[in-house]
């Protein structure tokens, strides 16, 4: 499947584009395989996303899980700081990147 | 230290007004990111893995506790609470939201800081020995030549748009602590025959995916052509480096193709032509500038002895402080790097700890190592029992200056987009490894420096023990290099053979170490035995 990731124009803030809207949850994602150019235009036309990209990616327990680690390093954060990440009380979550 | 005068706040000023415009444009639509992104980039704005990150220039690693405490509030006010030093002396904050950034750059012009240049095809922030004006070897300070040349390179119209980015650094000492012959212009301040001071001019010099040790076009620059000479070298970068490819923009690649020598008599000749220009500038601006780097009022016959009975402390003494001009003083070094901790990284806290402490111990002056370490460069003897009392009890007391845990490290694919490979975690994972077997102090002197990606940022050709962090088919692979050094003796490290895994790699270091334990003759360091015994011996120890 393909994702369309970027990052939120204010915060910076990795994003994932749901079908209707963008979240900081990769698993919110929707697979958007052939409208990612047209999804792209739109959003960015309307400030809604800054510098958006296609990535693949797979499905990993019903939800998506980028292909490459750059990707799921953006998508949960620092692997280091695992209280900065988007799951910081999950103890587990370094091995969904890794 | 230097402070702004009415034309430096100016522009500063003038610059944050101006982005807040260039924010404001970008927000609302009339700018697109191509449009706006060379703009936040001159402002040291980069969009990284997971935010905005803002890098803040510290001019040569220096700075006071009033700045500190600035840099201390930026990190809770605007990030996440931690700031990261990074090797060429300055600060990156990881979590800044566009909004705010304008509003940071206001925050730090009130205590005469700013982000200009820090990112860029332009000269960047200029580096310098971190115990400048301390150090006992110096013959003299180098941080008003820097300063000069700060102030030619800052905004200069010429040099705003080379091929590349530019790194310069200044030393005044035999013994080099900044890495200086891999920049793109490395200055010594020597003294000649006649005890004139002058310029050792090294260009061409660099890390990254090309690394190439700078050599000497010029042993002896006087210092009132300092600015001259500088300008005749980046004229003949700007008129033929490389434009065209961005891998061989750099001054280093232009250098290696013409030779050393045909570079030096184009440098040479536009020197020439320059100097009937006039663009030295006067004299008395350099004295001005001098009088800003005075020494620090010492205290005559400061006590030169220390009660070393609490045996902590004496190992602290011995491994983090260093000597000073002064008698009575020291250097001490801040290590900011705890066993498993993250190299270079401090949080606010800690930032308003080591601003105070300077305050109290430290003539208020704190300085940025380009090993990500914070040193207090004026210490006396008498204080350094309460000064490291204090470090200690805020994890700031590390004894492991230049040892296997002193570890450089750059952000790596945990928080930077250019990224193949963690470092961070290796860090963490090797400083654990040696601190649990309790090596690190009976290994000695051991740089070891860590690159997640062939940019170099964590110095890994340099390193006595180097790693270079790749993508192998989406997995992390870490190369091993061995016989790098940054300092007076330096070289480049050089592969060992095919690379590890996560785990591998922590193991590889250290099975290089039991070959350095075992072949080391006395008073011998990690790089003085490999250069001794060659790669075999590590080769045979790591593939067998």
């Amino acid at each position: 499947m393909r994702l369309l990731t970027g990052n939120d124009l204010l915060s910076g803030a990795v994003i994932w584009w749901t079908g209707s809207d963008w979240s900081i949850h990769v698993e919110d994602a929707a697979d958007v395989d052939g409208n990612e150019d047209e999804i792209a235009r739109r959003e960015e036309a309307a400030r809604r996303v800054n510098s958006p990209y296609p990535v693949d990616a797979e499905l990993h327990d019903g939800s998506p899980r980028p292909s490459h680690i750059k990707e799921r390093v953006r998508a949960l954060g620092p692997t280091v700081r695992p209280d900065l990440t988007l799951k910081p009380a999950d103890p587990e979550i370094g091995n969904w990147v890794i | 230290m230097y402070k702004y005068d009415h034309y430096d706040q100016a522009m500063v000023d003038a610059r944050v007004e101006e982005f807040r415009d260039q924010a404001r444009r970008r927000l609302e639509g009339k700018l697109t990111e191509d449009q706006f992104k060379p703009l936040r980039l001159m402002n040291g704005l980069y969009l990284q893995l997971h935010a905005y990150m803002l890098r803040v220039a510290i001019p040569y690693g220096t700075l006071n506790g009033q700045q500190m405490h600035a840099l201390a509030d930026i990190a809770d006010k605007y990030d996440r609470g931690y700031g990261h030093f990074t090797t060429r002396q300055n600060i990156q904050y990881n979590w800044i939201k566009l909004e705010d950034a304008a509003d940071i750059l206001a925050d730090l012009a009130k205590v005469e800081m700013h982000a200009i240049q820090t990112s860029g095809n332009c000269i960047r922030n200029i580096s310098s020995d971190h115990f400048a004006g301390a150090a006992a070897d110096e013959i003299v300070d180098p941080r008003p030549y820097a300063e000069l040349l700060r102030q030619w390179s800052s905004f200069h119209p010429e040099f705003s748009y080379l091929p590349r980015k530019f790194k310069i650094a200044v030393i005044a000492s035999e013994h080099d602590r900044a890495a200086m012959r891999l920049h793109d212009i490395g200055i010594n301040i020597v003294r000649n025959d006649a005890g004139e001071l002058g310029a050792a001019f090294y260009v061409g010099g660099g890390m990254g995916r090309t690394p190439m040790i700078a050599p000497c076009i010029n042993p002896f620059v006087p210092l009132d052509q300092l600015v001259t000479y500088s300008e005749a070298c980046l004229r003949v970068y700007n008129r033929h480096g490389r434009r065209d490819n961005k891998y061989k923009a750099r001054i280093k690649i232009l250098v290696h193709e013409l030779g050393a020598e045909e570079y030096t008599r184009q440098v040479d000749a536009e020197f020439a032509h320059l100097l009937e220009q006039g663009v030295e500038p006067p004299l008395a601006e350099l004295e001005r500038i001098k009088e800003y780097f005075a020494d620090p009022l010492f205290e005559a016959g400061a006590a030169a002895q220390l009660d070393r009975s609490d045996p902590d402390f004496a190992v602290w003494v011995d491994r983090n402080t260093v000597a000073h001009k002064e008698p009575g003083y020291v250097s001490a070094v801040i290590s900011l790097k705890p066993v498993g901790g993250i190299p270079g990284d401090a949080t606010a806290e800690q930032m308003r700890l080591m601003a105070d402490l300077a305050r109290d111990y430290s003539f208020d002056e704190l300085r940025v190592m380009h090993t990500q370490n914070i040193v207090l460069p004026h210490v006396r003897k008498a204080d350094l029992h309460a000064l490291w009392t204090a470090l200690d009890e805020a994890g700031l007391g590390s004894p492991n200056l230049d040892t296997v845990e002193d570890i450089i490290a750059c952000p790596g694919l945990d928080y930077c987009s250019l990224a193949n490979a963690r470092s961070i975690p290796i860090a963490q994972r090797i400083s654990e490894r040696f601190a649990a077997n309790g090596k690190t102090g009976t290994l000695g002197e051991l740089k070891l420096k860590i690159s997640g990606c062939i940019n170099a940022c964590g110095h890994h050709h340099a390193g006595h023990i180097g790693i270079l962090g790749v993508d192998r088919k989406g997995v992390e692979n870490y190369q091993l290099l061995l016989g790098g050094s940054e300092a007076e003796d330096v070289s480049l490290a050089k592969i060992t053979g095919p690379g590890f895994d996560e785990n591998g790699i922590v193991d590889a270091v250290e099975t290089v170490t039991h070959v350095y334990e075992s072949a080391r003759q006395d008073g011998e360091r990690f790089l003085d035995t490999y250069r001794r015994i060659g790669m075999n011996p590590f080769k045979e120890a790591l593939y067998g």
